[in-house]
């Protein structure tokens, strides 16, 4: 072990490391704002869209229909059909991708330089004058149900939804944005032309692009893409409860193993301690074999193959949230290590040497995250949507590295909740009573 | 569309091609290990790879799943190095590290700051030589390999399903025994089991160090030899010759049915010729026959007569193909039927397109557009360092040249519609395939 040592020392001096792209802030003639970071060496654009809120926009008796929009939305547009539409993407080599989840409709679009302002026409016609046919809804709908019915039968969503059910109370986090099979077989094509002036409007827009693009040619694309959008949309949902609450619930699930997840209140990301809690999160539940979770449920142990925890930030709650899959005949041993863990953390914080390694990590490991035009540009994006200033790349680590001993002890107290944990269970455990 | 679809549809990444040739370099240390520089300096991250040209296809009979066993064993320490301080220590600097295993290879990575390159090259060649394993560790981790197990295919049907139908196409070959091995041989696997197979392969001249990011060729070249260039190569490395399969005289099929099955689905696997050295034209016509025929969720031809009209059989449909492989590989395809449709009439209409596509081959629109696609991959891909960094680790572990990894795109686009057809009749002919229908099975009586 000793060579490690000199190693060690050498890396001690070593220039800090700073993510080092360089982000620029451009402004549309028509008013969009976006945020640019050029990349000129290959010849194609990665440009991420984001409309803020989502799924949670659903029209509470309509659930689903924001859903089988966004699946929709790429079915055709004008004269073109499914077909059509997809046949025009290909031929340009340029790649579509839309999605939502609980906050957001995500348009992901790849295009290359020698076809830009093609590209850019085909996407503008998908997300202004979306067809909806009744033929492609109707296709669509068969694949979210077959999904719906998938999820029936998966024990890593029938877990999250329950956790959900039980933390959320009536705001829409509480229920599975596919909708239900009752609630998408009702869908009518008007829910898509509703649902798609409902929220894929220019009042919620956050955009970003990275790669062979430059602010000037930037500005006007933006206009063009976006600017038939209608000005408002639908209003935001506010914030949901927390209504989580110590305990165990167990589904029964067939398999040799039990999926778990485990919870409680989580913090803001806006939160003067939210960096102290980063920290905190990942010395115990971090994804690397060092975290403490990983290292006594796994590695001493061998009751799991994975194990970690999150801190998770919607819109309009927060959680700390962990998963892992263990034996029936295991997972309640394993639970019972994770309650000591979170008393651990909670009453003795960590130590210095886990204080700076794991600084260590969080700031070495940032600039990683920059690796490629796409990813950038989906970066970009969601630090907007969380307030962040387009300095923060260049800002981010100094924030960790000002985390005091202290800071984390205190934060400890607070984050970590050992009575508050809820533990749902999906599966067959043996020796796992459930509380409620 | 394609994020509504149910399982992971096989995208472009087939088709993407290599770096252009002048952002690698390769060289081969004295001893035997060759090296591969990829250099991208567009952000100062490195990634560092060891690839071993050995996997679970190179497994001794009994002793399943000891190549994988072995891999997780590679993180429980060296004559310098304790018990878990490797990930430790690459986690310490800032940097990310994982491994893993195919039939075919196994491999090792690294993502770090590319300042912090020589010390991942010092702990990995000290791995490959001096690992040391604690009779206590070897249980834990066994442990984790049999939870692996569980989660990734005890737990899965379609996975079940797969081990089952692979069992099936390879009689004699170990392609058809699961890389993870089944669970009554990894509950015997032991620590001398482990050191069998890593003395046997783990070496400098069978490896194969990959490079990729921000880092010069004579840099690499200096670390390599510093903390690689010692290590003593091995004698006795065996010719990778593996028992090849009898002629299959008939068509093979099974039904699986579970509890857990939700949506029930026809799959189908053909034996089909992998890439060989000097050698790529039939698995490139192969590579775009898959592209053609299931590539698209919309514009594929199983997609078009399955998925779209105003009866439609099926819900989702797919076909693939990888030829990077030591020996043959698998053509396949699958459909979900409608919920309405019974499974040999969906099984009907996925052969009736095939059987179409056999006569008429393909569609000249639906060519020339693959062909666009194919020149753009290449553009794309070389976003993608670390992709690239995986693509030549693999395809250089499987016996592939240079030459056939940068000549791989221009194979693509060489293949005719002609050269489609022939190699479509010649591969999908099901007395050389595997059917196998997943079916859900009625909950027993509480």
């Amino acid at each position: 072990m000793k060579m490690f040592q000199i190693a060690a020392l050498w890396l001690a001096f070593a220039a800090p490391v700073h993510a080092a792209i360089d982000i620029q802030t451009v402004t549309s003639p028509g008013g969009i704002t976006a945020w640019l970071v050029e990349e000129p060496g290959i010849p194609f654009t990665a440009l991420e869209i984001r409309f803020r809120g989502g799924t949670s926009l659903d029209d509470p008796a309509k659930r689903g229909a924001i859903n089988l929009m966004t699946a929709t939305i790429e079915e055709g547009t004008g004269d073109l059909d499914s077909q059509g539409f997809a046949k025009a993407r290909d031929s340009l080599a340029a790649s579509f991708r839309f999605d939502a989840d609980e906050d957001t409709i995500s348009v992901s679009a790849q295009f290359l330089t020698e076809n830009r302002d093609q590209a850019i026409d085909l996407l503008r016609r998908a997300i202004t004058e979306p067809s909806f046919d009744q033929e492609a809804v109707d296709r669509v709908r068969g694949q979210v149900l077959a999904n719906i019915r998938s999820d029936a039968k998966d024990p890593d969503t029938l877990a999250s939804r329950a956790l959900r059910e039980l933390a959320f109370g009536d705001h829409p986090y509480a229920t599975a944005d596919d909708g239900t099979a009752e609630s998408v077989q009702a869908l009518t094509r008007d829910d898509m032309i509703a649902a798609h002036k409902a929220t894929m409007t220019r009042d919620r827009i956050y955009v970003a692009a990275a790669g062979n693009i430059s602010a000037p040619e930037l500005g006007p694309l933006l206009d063009k893409l976006l600017g038939g959008l209608p000005a408002t949309g639908a209003a935001l949902p506010g914030r949901a409860p927390m209504n989580l609450t110590g305990g165990v619930t167990v589904k029964d699930f067939p398999g040799p193993q039990s999926t778990v997840i485990f919870a409680h209140e989580g913090i803001k990301r806006d939160d003067p301690d939210f960096f102290a809690a980063s920290i905190l999160n990942e010395v115990l539940g971090g994804g690397r074999f060092s975290a403490r979770l990983m290292t006594e449920v796994r590695e001493k142990r061998g009751l799991t193959y994975g194990i970690g925890s999150y801190l998770v930030g919607y819109d309009q709650a927060e959680m700390l949230v962990g998963q892992f899959s263990s034996a029936n005949g295991t997972v309640g041993q394993a639970i019972a290590v994770i309650r000591d863990k979170w008393a651990r953390i909670a009453n003795e914080g960590i130590s210095e040497a886990e204080l700076t390694a794991t600084k260590t990590y969080l700031t070495g490991s940032y600039p990683l995250r920059f690796d490629g035009n796409g990813t950038i540009a989906s970066i970009l994006v969601g630090m907007q949507m969380i307030g962040l200033s387009p300095d923060y790349p260049k800002t981010r680590n100094d924030k960790v590295n000002a985390v005091t001993m202290e800071d984390v002890k205190r934060v400890a107290k607070r984050l970590f909740r050992p009575d508050d944990l809820r533990f749902v269970v999906v599966g067959q455990p043996e020796g796992v009573v459930a509380t409620d | 569309m394609s994020h509504r679809a149910l399982w992971a549809a096989t995208c472009l990444a087939a088709l993407s091609g290599p770096a252009l040739a002048d952002d690698v370099t390769t060289f081969q240390l004295q001893n035997g290990m060759d090296v591969v520089v990829i250099e991208d300096h567009r952000a100062p991250v490195v990634t560092q790879m060891v690839w071993y040209r050995t996997g679970a296809a190179d497994e001794t009979a009994g002793h399943s799943g000891i190549a994988h066993f072995l891999e997780h064993l590679m993180f429980k320490g060296t004559d310098d190095l304790a018990p878990g301080e490797f990930s430790a220590t690459v986690e310490a600097q800032g940097g990310d590290d994982n491994a893993f295993t195919s039939w075919d290879y196994t491999a090792y990575f690294q993502r770090i700051a590319a300042d912090r390159l020589d010390l991942m090259m010092k702990m990995e060649a000290d791995r490959m030589r001096d690992l040391q394993l604690l009779e206590d560790d070897v249980l834990t981790e066994r442990n984790v390999i049999i939870e692996e197990r569980k989660s990734r295919t005890d737990s899965n049907p379609g996975a079940l399903l797969n081990e089952q139908m692979r069992a099936a196409q390879f009689m004699n070959h170990r392609y058809g025994i699961p890389i993870i091995g089944w669970k009554h041989e990894i509950e015997q696997l032991d620590r001398q089991d482990a050191f069998d197979f890593y003395n046997r392969y783990y070496a400098p001249n069978n490896a194969i160090l990959v490079v990729a990011g921000d880092v010069t060729p004579d840099a690499v070249r200096a670390m390599a030899e510093t903390h690689y260039g010692p290590l003593q190569p091995s004698a006795d490395i065996a010719p990778r010759t593996r028992p090849s399969e009898p002629p299959q005289l008939a068509e093979r099929r099974l039904t699986y049915r579970d509890t857990r099955v939700s949506e029930p689905y026809v799959t189908r696997s053909y034996i089909a010729p992998e890439r060989d050295p000097g050698d790529q034209a039939d698995a490139a016509a192969l590579t775009i026959l898959a592209e053609l025929l299931g590539g698209s969720g919309t514009t594929s031809l199983f997609a078009r007569a399955l998925q779209f009209g105003p009866a439609p059989k099926a819900v989702y449909s797919t076909a693939y193909y990888d030829g990077t492989s030591v020996d043959d590989a698998t053509f396949g395809m699958l459909v979900v039927p409608m919920p309405d449709v019974p499974m040999e009439e969906a099984e009907a209409a996925m052969d009736a397109v095939v059987a179409k596509f056999l006569e008429t081959g393909p569609d000249a629109e639906d060519f020339a557009r693959m062909k666009t696609q194919i020149r753009a991959s290449e553009i794309y891909a070389r976003d993608n360092v670390e992709g690239l960094a995986r693509k030549y680790g693999e395809a250089l572990a499987v016996g592939l040249t240079l030459e056939d990894i940068k000549g791989w795109t221009a194979a693509l686009d060489a293949v005719t519609p002609e050269q489609v057809t022939e190699v479509a009749r010649k591969v999908l002919n099901r007395d050389r395939a595997v059917t196998g229908w997943l079916l859900p099975k009625e909950e027993p009586a509480q």
